[in-house]
């Protein structure tokens, strides 16, 4: 009777120790991610995208304070909407990105905002000038997937982005609205 | 039977002040918009070259608009008669310029408000109100149409500068009133002192 109950033990244990291993999310897939942005030339919204990011990730719903990411994104597979405006943006005045071709974010820490909200917090380094940012984030998961989704606004004069006679906002807007969808699985 | 409309005292000769109006008014904006469109095309991108191209924009919506305006009016009212002495063939020559330049009035406008959208940047009213995107964003449509556009934009040219040589022809050639029914100060009195 006694030994039965141990194994009873035992095996409630075991059944419920997967249960309290939480999941961690750490495999970002970057073919279902997307970067995108909307800038705002004369009023008229002009959609674009960064096609080439990586990003690190260790992330436990459960513990979603002790969350670590790091986004890098290569400024040079931007498409700003046209061929001109590709030729223009990798240029001095824009991304620079023969000097910086690369953007990061890195994540300093997640807040829970309830429910499936949290608020992304890092600094952001673009073109060579680091900024804090915070990320509104909603996290989604499907399967074995965690989707992590939001949008948020940066000022392109916060990183010189579009210096000389760009920096008049009149033509081309200072706020760009970027939005973010980060697909990640569990490694075994 | 509606009875005939009395006769006024004056023949009628020349368009009336509104028709006159239209048509100056839009043969202004239409010439200033071409050129503004030749020119910003081949500039380099700027914030300039990004102005040019939305106040175009705007001139073909408002050129739209305006030439709306004036097939109605035209529609309703009748043109002056051709001098009694043209030919039927040069009747006929007036009568299909008159209509492919208001097919292109309408024509220009709307490839260029297809090309923007089709190249992924909508049209925003004076930078207020967006006009939906007929097309989805298609490079090559895009180009396709942009040379469409270029193409409609040439022929207007080359129909603009027929009437506008047929419309001196009848001034300084055959003297006749074709030019006076658009320009009433040109008319000739027919005073019986008159030389010309």
């Amino acid at each position: 009777m006694k030994f039965s109950v141990k194994c009873l033990l035992l095996g409630a244990l075991l059944t419920a120790l997967p249960v309290a291993h939480a999941i961690e999310f750490n495999q970002v897939q970057t073919g279902k991610s997307a970067l995108s942005f909307v800038s705002k030339q004369m009023n008229v919204p002009v959609e674009g995208q960064f096609k080439s990011f990586r990003c690190k990730l260790a992330f436990d719903p459960a513990k979603p304070a002790a969350a670590t990411a790091e986004l890098e994104i290569d400024l040079a597979s931007i498409d700003a909407g046209s061929k001109d405006a590709n030729d223009e943006v990798a240029g001095k005045a824009w991304f620079n990105t023969r000097a910086f071709p690369v953007a990061k974010f890195v994540v300093t820490s997640v807040k829970p905002l309830g429910g499936n909200r949290f608020e992304v917090a890092g600094k952001m380094t673009i073109k060579g000038k680091t900024q804090d940012l915070a990320a509104p984030v909603t996290l989604r998961q499907e399967g074995n997937s965690a989707i992590f989704e939001g949008s948020l606004v940066i000022k392109r004069a916060d990183y010189a982005i579009g210096e000389g006679m760009w920096a008049d906002f009149g033509t081309v807007a200072n706020e760009v609205q970027v939005k973010y969808r980060l697909v990640a699985t569990a490694a075994k | 039977m509606n009875p005939m409309p009395p006769i006024s005292p004056v023949p009628s000769t020349c368009y009336g002040g509104v028709a006159i109006g239209l048509h100056w008014l839009v043969a202004l904006a239409i010439v200033s918009s071409f050129s503004v469109g030749l020119y910003m095309a081949d500039l380099p991108l700027s914030p300039m070259k990004l102005k040019l191209y939305s106040w175009h924009k705007w001139a073909g919506v408002t050129i739209f608009l305006f030439v709306l305006v004036r097939l109605g009016w035209r529609l309703l009212h009748r043109p002056p008669e051709l001098p009694a002495a043209m030919p039927a063939w040069q009747r006929r020559v007036a009568e299909a310029t008159h209509v492919l330049l208001y097919l292109l009035m309408f024509a220009v406008p709307i490839t260029g408000w297809l090309m923007s959208s089709a190249k992924g940047f909508q049209t925003v009213y004076f930078g207020v109100l967006p006009l939906p995107d007929l097309l989805v964003k298609d490079a090559d449509l895009g180009d396709l149409l942009q040379q469409v556009h270029k193409l409609l934009n040439f022929s207007m040219a080359a129909l603009v500068v027929a009437h506008l040589g047929a419309a001196l022809k009848h001034h300084f050639i055959d003297r006749d009133d074709v030019l006076a029914r658009m320009l009433p100060f040109l008319a000739k009195t027919p005073t019986p002192g008159d030389t010309r």
